[in-house]
């Protein structure tokens, strides 16, 4: 490897001996595709083809006139095929997939997105896929399990550790160090060992140059602020980076959870409980004890509930160039159901953080200037997730009647 | 030193053992006594694993046995005390064995002098690969201690020759792909990478991942100097108690 992946002081490449030449081998497969233009050319023609590329930048309308501050916009994301930012992802290292020659994928999966996108991109490209999902993931995301294995994926459920995302990963690298030779790891965000970090990043980066190009074309400048939601931060990469040069006020929100005083959240940069340290092949920050043990995290949204963060953040955290804040539980909702009243959109509790920030500063901004808000997923998919955060007396209802029904079949 | 504990050690047995156990799992004082039964069979060396919460390179058996012995309050400091206490107590060369966070955590400095002092030989750190391994190098030669890398079947001759270059004490030779504790055959194809690694290094050579019979370790005599066995001693506690270790010990070579 020519270089070993760092921002700073974060990132590099801790993987056990076995996989040093599979990741060699990505490594030089993904430097040869990302210097070949024709690469990226397929990349945008496919994404346009079989997911919605480019998607819209809406003008919230309504929304800027509820808060009377600054244009608001809003990056939909949400219209991908499977309904979120993770299709740009699977579709670029399927690509990649295919130059390589492997027939297997293996993703993990939080919330359920990066695998139900995984799936379809394996099916589409006749490779065989194992999704690793932690067991209580399992449980709280049956909807996407659903789908994964319609889409023909075999689901496997993990009982390791906290049975949640991290565990989910630990499980994938211990399937690649067994069968790397036929099997390409497809990591879903901008984490894990380089070059995961940057690969992601760039495959998401087409978000932010769409965005770009899109916002100059209505208002004629660039955006004051960005916002994005940030659990490994893929998303956040993607709208971020190709507005680095520019004089853009960069912000990414995380799960605040029950409330970062209650230690019940998955706050890394935006709040003081994470430290410097390693883990599943990177260097960043993670939230941890004293002793080095991974604590556990907690959020509405089962996609932001990481330990840990991408080494790119991390490092532009530390330079100050992306301010990092947090959301609670409450607030998201609340969010959310602003949103949805006033525009019709149906963002994603993930995407709902970043909406939270921007409403909480978009008062305090002149109508001179926009904002943009990437809602990185869509929240109609996650009815039950969703329906549970709301409560929703007659939701419950409906549940246990159709429970009743399938005890009775 | 510790290639010289080895070799002279080899003169008088054909192959050594080394066994490795997660410290805390399942509480300390069995461990202790696992230990003392161990050496009692004539072990050579042993590797004592101080329990992460993520550990990437360990199949289930070692895995649930890391994730008990945190469940049960284990901590880094109550390790590095097992250590000390077993190096005093024993005559046989102790390594630590853990992910490189927990050293990272502890400041990798600190950690080198506290198993110096110990009396502990030198650490496994299975997820620091020699290129991310500057500071944990210098401070282990600082303190005269051994940082074992390790071979793999899927490394080429450069890059056995490139970590032959950082490795000291002797070379940790992973047997196969995957995990810990899963069946490895050992035949023609491990006959072959052995010779590989023999001609990278002088320096002795373990043989680790799936080792767990007498005639595993017969395997290995003549084509690698110690055999290591992890998850099977760990099998044998959890079915038939501690005291099933020592005369599963004995009966390895």
């Amino acid at each position: 490897m020519k270089h070993r992946g760092y921002y700073g002081e974060f990132g590099g490449c801790y993987v056990p001996e076995i996989l040093t030449s599979t990741i060699e081998q990505l490594d030089e497969a993904f430097c040869a595709a990302r210097s070949d233009p024709a690469f990226w050319a397929e990349y945008v023609r496919i994404m346009g083809e079989y997911s919605c590329r480019p998607t819209p930048l809406t003008y919230a309308e309504n929304l800027t006139r509820h808060f009377g501050g600054a244009r608001i916009y809003i990056k939909r994301e949400d219209l991908n095929h499977t309904g979120a930012h993770k299709a740009n992802n699977v579709m670029g290292q399927g690509l990649l997939v295919r130059r390589m020659g492997k027939k297997r994928v293996i993703a993990e999966t939080g919330a359920g997105q990066h695998g139900v996108a995984t799936a379809t991109m394996a099916a589409r490209c006749g490779f065989s896929c194992t999704i690793y999902m932690g067991a209580l993931d399992v449980m709280r995301q049956r909807p996407n399990v659903f789908w994964m294995e319609r889409l023909g994926a075999r689901v496997v459920a993990v009982n390791e550790g906290s049975r949640i995302l991290k565990d989910a990963i630990n499980e994938a690298l211990r399937d690649w160090v067994t069968n790397m030779d036929d099997t390409h790891y497809v990591l879903g965000t901008a984490c894990g060992p380089h070059p995961f970090p940057e690969m992601v990043a760039w495959f998401q980066s087409i978000i932010g140059r769409e965005a770009r190009e899109q916002i100059q074309r209505l208002t004629g400048s660039l955006p004051k602020r960005i916002y994005a939601c940030v659990g490994g931060g893929s998303n956040a990469c993607g709208i971020f980076l190709p507005f680095i040069d520019d004089d853009v006020e960069l912000v990414g929100v995380e799960a605040g959870g029950r409330g970062v005083a209650t230690g019940q959240h998955a706050s890394r940069l935006s709040a003081p409980g994470a430290a410097v340290g390693v883990a599943q092949g990177y260097k960043t920050f993670f939230l941890q004890d004293g002793d080095g043990q991974m604590r556990e995290t907690h959020s509405v949204a089962a996609g932001l509930d990481y330990v840990g963060v991408s080494p790119i953040l991390a490092d532009l955290h530390r330079q100050g160039r992306v301010r990092f804040e947090s959301a609670t539980d409450t607030e998201v909702v609340q969010a959310l159901e602003l949103t949805m009243r006033a525009e019709g959109l149906i963002p994603a509790l993930e995407s709902s953080h970043a909406f939270v920030q921007a409403f909480k500063e978009a008062p305090r901004m002149s109508p001179d200037e926009s904002i943009i808000i990437n809602q990185s997923g869509r929240g109609d998919k996650d009815i039950f997730t969703v329906a549970d955060a709301f409560q929703d007396p007659a939701w419950r209802d409906f549940i246990t009647d159709t429970a009743r029904r399938y005890a009775n079949a | 030193m510790l290639e010289h504990y080895l070799r002279e050690r080899l003169r008088e047995k054909g192959i050594l053992l080394m066994t490795h156990i997660v410290l805390g799992y399942p509480d300390f004082e069995t461990s202790m006594n696992i230990v003392a039964s161990m050496v009692a069979a004539g072990v050579d060396m042993m590797e004592l694993q101080i329990p992460f919460s993520e550990p990437i390179a360990d199949g289930p058996v070692i895995l649930h046995a890391n994730q008990r012995s945190l469940a049960a309050g284990s901590s880094v400091r109550r390790c590095l005390d097992f250590g000390r206490e077993a190096a005093a107590r024993f005559p046989i060369p102790f390594l630590f064995m853990s992910y490189y966070n927990i050293l990272y955590r502890f400041g990798v400095e600190r950690f080198a002098s506290v198993i110096k002092d110990s009396g502990l030989q030198g650490t496994i750190v299975p997820d620091l690969p020699p290129e991310e391994g500057a500071e944990y190098m210098q401070a282990m030669q600082k303190h005269g201690l051994n940082p074992i890398f390790i071979f793999s079947p899927a490394s080429s001759e450069a890059r056995l020759a490139y970590v032959a270059s950082c490795a000291r004490g002797f070379v940790y030779c992973v047997a196969r792909k995957g995990v810990t504790g899963r069946e490895t055959r050992f035949s023609d194809q491990m006959d072959a990478y052995l010779a590989r690694c023999r001609r990278a290094t002088n320096l002795p050579l373990a043989v680790g991942f799936g080792v767990k019979d007498r005639r595993d370790v017969d395997f290995l005599r003549g084509r690698a100097d110690i055999a290591v066995i992890g998850s099977q001693t760990i099998r044998l506690v959890d079915e038939h108690g501690p005291g099933a270790v020592g005369d599963f010990i004995a009966g390895l070579r």
